[in-house]
């Protein structure tokens, strides 16, 4: 517990800081192949839904339980829970709300660090004139990839870079560090989304194939298939989308809020950064890289290669069709949006840590940041030297995915059943500067923790293939006595190698399971450390209260 | 572009960027509330 100095200069900074939040890459890459491979312009439906049924409850319940903890001086998930009821588990729980928040940051960093070195180069104009092979090529190199165990010089001086550019902006604080950098980064991220949507929607046609045109790509982005509504995979892909995009089972959005006064309004608040989210995402998100990808490429090029790596493997070649000085401008848009939405999120991870230190330990700004830095920099760079090995999917994987879904699950079952619904409501609508529709207070009890269980399960016993009559399939298999047919990114076969048993080397080299169980272990090593930290403020606490 | 597809993205998009106006516009008129708040820029606006 602290009498902290931190605050928020203002509310229109807070609301950009918290969308910012939630705006990052996969706004602009995730989105819209999310959309493409499941069911085009009917994705938008379950998406929408999902948005109004789990989205904008988590967003209520996560700001009513930051400004809840903020009341008694805590600022991170371990307290902030444990101050919503007194039984000993949720206070370690919550662990996970700065847990997730530094192993999404250790990799998310680095791909941040992308973004910034292609900014540079197309400043430069180094990406004129050259083809896809190319820029293949000068990516692959960058990241040294090929090479077994990588170790790529430039990409790890960038990474620092940005680790530093991270400490610096978080040493500064809320007000002076993170909200300035939302009040800037905010509006010409969407200015520069703004150019390159523009540029997608009137370019149409240019004539390089017979189906190269921007309309093609946003037609195929936006045609309705309305037969895919009844495939469950659709909506649990958009229910997962709506997840990762509002940044909710983070802990994020509880410490950004718990530096606000009990009488100060949070409903309208969350409202306008998750529909902010939503705009860059659905707007801008949704014309930029699908729709000029084909407009150069052909819509077959992109069904096949529509995908994460495009915005760095393509999109430069796509700019360089535009002529010298558009393509600079343009090369600079898109880089430098994705440079600040990745920013204005890895200062979001990196809060809680910082409200929990100065919390509990009384570390100045300046240490807490500084120590950070040491352990991302620490817990970054197996990500970095074994990058090809999986360590990269395997963070993203538990920090990135399962830990998200597994601390949003718990943490609506708390607020709506432990906490309990009465006292939820109040907290959300205290202060309230719009009216929250009374129907919600049914659906955060009943609908979301439904909704969100359903993704859970289904994560969790995901059989191959993971479509809907491949469950029938599976029970059957299980009454044959052929056991569960276990899809591979099932959490069971994820955590147990069903489908391929544990297999840490073959003829006498180590295998990539080996790499990717040991980073597991470092993860887990990770979160306990942090259990240890809360154990230790929690006994500081006992004798400070004897 | 199909009619179908015309019609997702319209009225789509049209929702999105209304709501966001929409609630971002309430927020910039909302009157601060009284001292002490929550925000530290308008701590010596007169009252």
């Amino acid at each position: 517990m602290s009498q902290t100095s931190e605050s928020w200069g203002s509310r229109v900074g807070l609301i950009l800081a918290m969308a910012g939040n939630a705006v990052g890459l996969g706004n602009f890459l995730r989105f819209p192949v999310q959309a493409v491979q499941n069911g085009g312009g009917t994705f938008i439906i379950p998406y929408l839904i999902s948005f109004l049924l789990m989205g904008i409850p988590l967003l209520w319940v996560e700001w009513a339980m930051g400004r809840f903890g903020g009341r008694y001086g805590d600022h991170s998930t371990p307290f902030i829970l444990d101050n919503m009821t007194k039984k000993r588990f949720w206070k370690y729980f919550g662990v996970f709300g700065i847990f997730t928040n530094m192993g999404v940051m250790a990799y998310y960093t680095y791909i941040e660090s992308w973004t910034l070195t292609y900014t540079l180069k197309s400043l430069k104009g180094d990406f004129l004139g050259v083809d896809l092979a190319t820029l293949d090529t000068f990516f692959n190199d960058y990241v040294d990839l090929g090479s077994g165990i990588n170790f790529p010089v430039w990409a790890i001086l960038a990474f620092l870079v940005t680790l530093t550019i991270n400490i610096y902006i978080l040493s500064r604080g809320l007000s002076a560090g993170i909200e300035k950098v939302a009040k800037i980064a905010m509006p010409l991220l969407i200015g520069f989304g703004a150019f390159l949507a523009i540029m997608s929607w009137t370019t149409g046609s240019t004539g390089r194939c017979a189906d190269c045109s921007t309309y093609i790509g946003l037609n195929f982005l936006w045609e309705p298939d309305f037969t895919t509504l009844a495939n469950p995979k659709i909506w649990l892909a958009a229910a997962g989308q709506i997840f990762f995009t509002l940044s909710v089972g983070m802990g994020t959005i509880h410490c950004y809020s718990s530096y606000l006064k009990q009488k100060d309004d949070i409903a309208l608040n969350a409202m306008s950064a998750g529909w902010m989210n939503g705009f860059v995402e659905i707007v801008l998100g949704s014309a930029v890289v699908i729709p000029i990808a084909v407009g150069y490429l052909g819509l077959d090029w992109v069904v096949e290669n529509a995908g994460f790596m495009m915005a760095f493997k393509t999109m430069p070649f796509l700019f360089d069709q535009w002529g010298s000085v558009l393509s600079v401008l343009a090369g600079v848009a898109w880089f430098g949006l994705l440079f600040f939405a990745g920013i204005t999120s890895s200062l979001a991870m990196g809060t809680p840590w910082m409200g929990f230190v100065q919390d509990e330990f009384n570390w100045s700004k300046n240490k807490s940041a500084i120590i950070l830095g040491i352990a991302i920099l620490a817990m970054g760079l197996p990500t970095i030297l074994f990058f090809e090995k999986g360590v990269f999917d395997e963070y993203d994987y538990w920090t990135g995915t399962v830990s998200l879904v597994i601390f949003a699950l718990a943490e609506v079952i708390l607020f709506a059943w432990v906490f309990g619904m009465d006292k939820g409501w109040k907290e959300i609508t205290d202060g309230a500067d719009m009216r929250v529709p009374r129907f919600y207070r049914p659906i955060i009890k009943y609908i979301t923790p439904l909704f969100i269980g359903v993704i859970f399960l289904t994560s969790l016993f995901k059989p191959l293939n993971g479509e809907l009559s491949d469950w029938s399939t599976a029970v059957d298999s299980v009454f044959a006595g052929n056991g569960w047919p276990w899809a591979n990114d099932s959490i069971i076969n994820q955590i147990f190698h069903i489908n391929t048993g544990v297999v840490w080397s073959e003829n006498g080299v180590l295998t990539d399971m080996f790499y990717v169980d040991m980073s597991r272990f470092f993860l887990l090593a990770c979160f306990f450390a942090l259990v240890a930290m809360v154990k230790i403020a929690s006994n500081k606490r006992k004798k400070q209260n004897a | 572009m199909t009619t179908s597809a015309l019609i997702m993205i319209i009225l789509t998009q049209g929702t999105v960027l209304g709501a966001t106006i929409y609630f971002f516009r309430k927020v910039l008129r909302m009157p601060p509330n009284e001292e002490p708040d929550s925000y530290s820029e308008n701590d010596n606006d007169p009252r």
